[in-house]
């Protein structure tokens, strides 16, 4: 294991998948180094989405390959990815909306066999100490993704796939998310997919931009602020 | 909803109408009323089937439209051990309750790699693909069925071919059950198919094996159901086709709906709502069907939770 | 045999394009309305039923297959109104219910009317012969339900390829909710695409009357074969129901015919007497099962 410890904690290699005659990815490569927040931006349809569910095994490539902490993961299945330490969450809210927050909480930790005291320390993280007997779906929107980013965090993961944990949140709420998301990028590697640009750049160490399908720059934020070719193809400069 | 929430008010109701159903032999004999003692066999015997497809349907999530098939399957088991010089009860009804086991395994494995109506209707055509085959076997009576030539040997000086004494093992296997199913549900595994009932695509994403657990549900309801067709075949001397035909299957649907979906007590409350119905309208008119389509479509409009969701209802408004 | 191979495939046929009758509302309710119908099984009861009095009442079997398609369209757009657009919204366990309790109601009322015998339907006088076709002998009447079936399908896929009906129907198929943008009026669309479904059950019914018996009940066995017929198609599309009631039509039949006999060259009598039998019966749920196994959408899925 020694010689892997060195290898990047997510390695995807020329990852390929189309629909029909559409190519969602076309040959992606991007690695996540262990201990950093990578954030993936790119235009709507670029396939961020469909490049998550990749990762996580919700959907299986055509071609290419998906190593985790250096073992070939790519056609292995979501929940054993999710035992590996490769837990995800979701754009649109995924709770189990009739039951309590600590329920919830508690079915991803026992996923793993954990115990109570866990589930109460997960929910104290995410903020909803307050709303632990409250059933998921009479949570408010922003509560609702703390609950979802939970979720995923309940199962102690090694790499935490984000996707959009801002989307459709206000201002404060957007505020708290992120200082959520920079405490977790202590304790563990992110992946984040977000639109939100302040955001992407306040907690990223490094930036990929994912344009139909391929990453086509990949560094420091600075610098891939600074790229020509993806302000051409993204930010919309001239 | 919550998994930890347990109705202390619910189990002091089931305790009474425990009570109710052990001193009703007694109570109907000193009546001169005997033949309600084999009515009610016949109910507890629906209420062991329905809470067995009500593990499946209520806390599974999977609407299986074949459930009746397993309860056959269990039917034919004990009726050919049977003939075969296998009576002890100790042997013939955990036979049908394996072989039906099997069946649910094999038939779950291929069904559940299908969603929605898909796997309505596969498990719908396995049990026709049963029922077709049993029809067609003329060794085993086809279209006539396969008789039992008497009720199985239970020992202990209990002669089941007594009404009374086979009304208590019945109930005994109904509270038994009952037991099971409410442990089991209360337990991690029931937690997990529960959770897998509400959003599947996210149990597999917080890290459960979806399918196995699903699986390993149908299967087990699949096992209770060919219990109950162990009891069935004892009841009624006869191990028929007709009790794999599809209607049969939709009629158990049918007592988990009236009863309540995912409540432990809703297939034995359907069951024997369902048939005490049918016997009660059955008297009064030919025509008894009518009836119970008319109800049936009255709860789908206006109770869609069942009589345990309606007893729910009825419990918080006077309890304020 | 090869005229033997040849009577059963057309027989095959026959039944195939009875069952595509009754396929083709079925899997239409389903891709537009996401509605499961157990009761269109009793819409084809229904119709056999009213072809046979207006048969006995009136003696022609022209106005006893018109009367029949008519007023089950009828019957079928007022259930449609009265009951069944309650249901689009819910679950399809409710779905399933709420018709079963249907086919309980609907065949007391047939009970009820007509009584608890079957009843006869006679096939007009001047088909009951054969007729000569390639050198062999074939039922008349057998051969009026094939090119009745033809005509049919014929005009079904008319209607739904080339009317702007049938562009909505195809449009609510394919996105409910695209059709409803586009200022389709759902609701109409629905009644009449049930009226259309009931009244090919009618005609499937009145046809098929004259050989098989009339009687309570009938409409669940073939109703069970409908939906084997669209699942294997693709639940929602058309010509996913045509291929699969062919499909099912000629390989039930032929495997009722042939299998027995060929199992009697390669097993044993005693063992092939019991087994051919069985292996026909259940050849179709066999065939639906691995069907399901390698593509779980059906043959031709409706939607993406």
């Amino acid at each position: 294991m020694a010689e892997h410890a060195q290898a990047p904690l997510l390695q995807l290699a020329g990852l390929v998948r189309h629909f029909g005659g559409v190519y969602a990815l076309n040959g992606v490569d991007l690695s996540v180094e262990r201990g950093e927040i990578h954030a993936l931006i790119g235009p709507n349809g670029a396939g961020k989405t469909t490049l998550i569910h990749h990762i996580s095994g919700a959907m299986h490539p055509d071609a290419g390959s998906v190593r985790f902490d250096g073992a070939d993961i790519t056609r292995m299945a979501m929940h054993t990815r999710v035992a590996h330490g490769l837990a995800r969450s979701y754009q649109i809210t995924n709770v189990f909306a009739r039951l309590t927050v600590f329920d919830n909480i508690a079915l991803a930790v026992e996923a793993r066999h954990g115990g109570g005291d866990e589930t109460q320390a997960v929910i104290e993280r995410i903020g909803l100490a307050g709303a632990t007997g409250v059933a998921a779906g009479a949570l408010s929107h922003g509560e609702q993704r703390q609950l979802e980013v939970g979720l995923a965090l309940a199962t102690a993961p090694r790499l935490l796939l984000l996707d959009e944990p801002l989307a459709g949140m206000g201002p404060e709420e957007s505020e708290r998310m992120i200082e959520l998301l920079d405490h977790l990028g202590r304790d563990m590697t992110l992946l984040l997919v977000e639109h939100d640009m302040d955001a992407v750049f306040r907690l990223a160490d490094r930036v990929s931009v994912l344009v139909a399908g391929k990453v086509i720059a990949s560094g420091l934020p600075d610098d891939v602020r600074a790229d020509a070719e993806v302000r051409r193809a993204y930010l919309g400069d001239t | 909803m919550s998994f930890y929430v347990e109705s202390r008010r619910r189990r002091y109701a089931a305790s009474v109408v425990l009570a109710g159903l052990a001193a009703f032999p007694l109570l109907a004999q000193a009546l001169d009323q005997g033949f309600y003692v084999s009515l009610m066999s016949r109910v507890l015997i629906y209420a062991l089937a329905a809470t067995s497809l009500n593990l499946v349907l209520g806390f599974g999530g999977m609407v299986s439209f074949g459930h009746a098939a397993f309860v056959g399957l269990g039917a034919y088991t004990v009726a050919l051990l049977t003939s075969a010089g296998a009576v002890s009860a100790w042997v013939a009804w955990p036979a049908a309750v394996a072989v039906s086991a099997l069946a649910a395994l094999f038939v779950g494995a291929v069904s559940l790699r299908t969603r929605g109506v898909y796997f309505i209707m596969i498990t719908l055509a396995f049990a026709q693909m049963l029922y077709y085959l049993i029809v067609s076997l003329k060794t085993w009576g086809g279209d006539d069925g396969l008789p039992l030539a008497a009720r199985n040997i239970l020992g202990a000086g209990i002669d089941l071919k007594d009404d009374a004494n086979f009304y208590y093992a019945v109930l005994a296997c109904l509270v038994a059950t009952l037991l099971l199913v409410g442990r089991l549900i209360r337990s991690r595994f029931g937690r997990v198919i529960q959770g897998i009932r509400e959003n599947e695509a996210r149990m597999e994403a917080i890290g459960y094996p979806v399918f196995g657990y699903k699986l390993a549900c149908f299967t087990i309801g699949g096992a209770l159901a060919g219990l109950a067709g162990a009891l069935l075949v004892n009841q009624t001397g006869l191990a028929s086709p007709n009790q794999m035909f599809w209607t049969q299957s939709g009629m158990l649907l049918v007592m988990v709906v009236l009863g309540g979906v995912g409540s432990l007590y809703g297939g034995a409350l359907g069951a024997a709502a369902l048939l005490i119905l049918e016997e009660v309208l059955s008297g009064y008119t030919i025509h008894w069907q009518l009836g119970v389509g008319a109800v049936l479509l009255t709860v789908v409009f206006l109770a869609p939770h069942g009589l345990a969701g309606l007893a729910t209802v009825v419990a918080r408004k006077r309890h304020g | 045999m090869t005229q033997l191979v040849l009577e059963q495939a057309l027989n095959g046929l026959q039944f195939g394009l009875m069952l595509f009758l009754l396929a083709a509302g079925l899997t239409l309710v389903f891709g537009i309305m996401d509605m499961i119908n157990l009761a269109h099984g009793s819409l084809y009861m229904v119709g056999a039923y009213i072809a046979a009095s207006v048969a006995e009442q009136s003696g022609s079997f022209v106005l006893a297959v018109i009367v029949a398609v008519g007023a089950t369209a009828i019957i079928g757009a007022l259930l449609e109104l009265a009951v069944l657009r309650r249901l689009y919204r819910r679950d399809h366990l409710s779905q399933v219910l709420a018709t079963f309790a249907l086919i309980l109601v609907s065949n007391e009322a047939v009970r009820m009317i007509w009584g608890d015998q079957p009843v006869m339907l006679a096939m007009p006088e001047a088909l009951s012969g054969p007729v000569e076709i390639g050198g062999f002998m074939y039922p008349a009447y057998r051969l009026l339900i094939v090119v009745v079936g033809v005509v049919a399908a014929a005009s079904l896929y008319l209607l739904v390829a080339k009317t702007r009906l049938g562009m909505w129907v195809r449009a609510g198929a394919s996105n409910r909710e695209m059709a409803q943008a586009m200022g389709v009026d759902v609701r109409r669309l629905f009644t009449i695409v049930f009226a259309i479904g009931a009244a090919l059950c009618a005609l499937a019914g009145a046809l098929l009357g004259p050989l098989l018996a009339v009687q309570v009940g009938m409409g669940e066995s073939i109703l069970i074969l409908a939906f084997v017929v669209i699942v294997i198609g693709g639940i929602g599309s058309v010509r996913g129901a045509l291929v699969g009631s062919l499909i099912v039509g000629v390989s039930d039949t032929l495997g009722r015919a042939l299998l027995p006999t060929l199992l009697r060259e390669i097993v044993p009598l005693e063992i092939a007497a019991s087994l051919g039998p069985a292996l026909a019966s259940i050849l179709i749920y066999l065939l639906m099962a691995t069907i399901l196994f390698w593509r779980p959408e059906g043959l031709f899925p409706a939607r993406a």
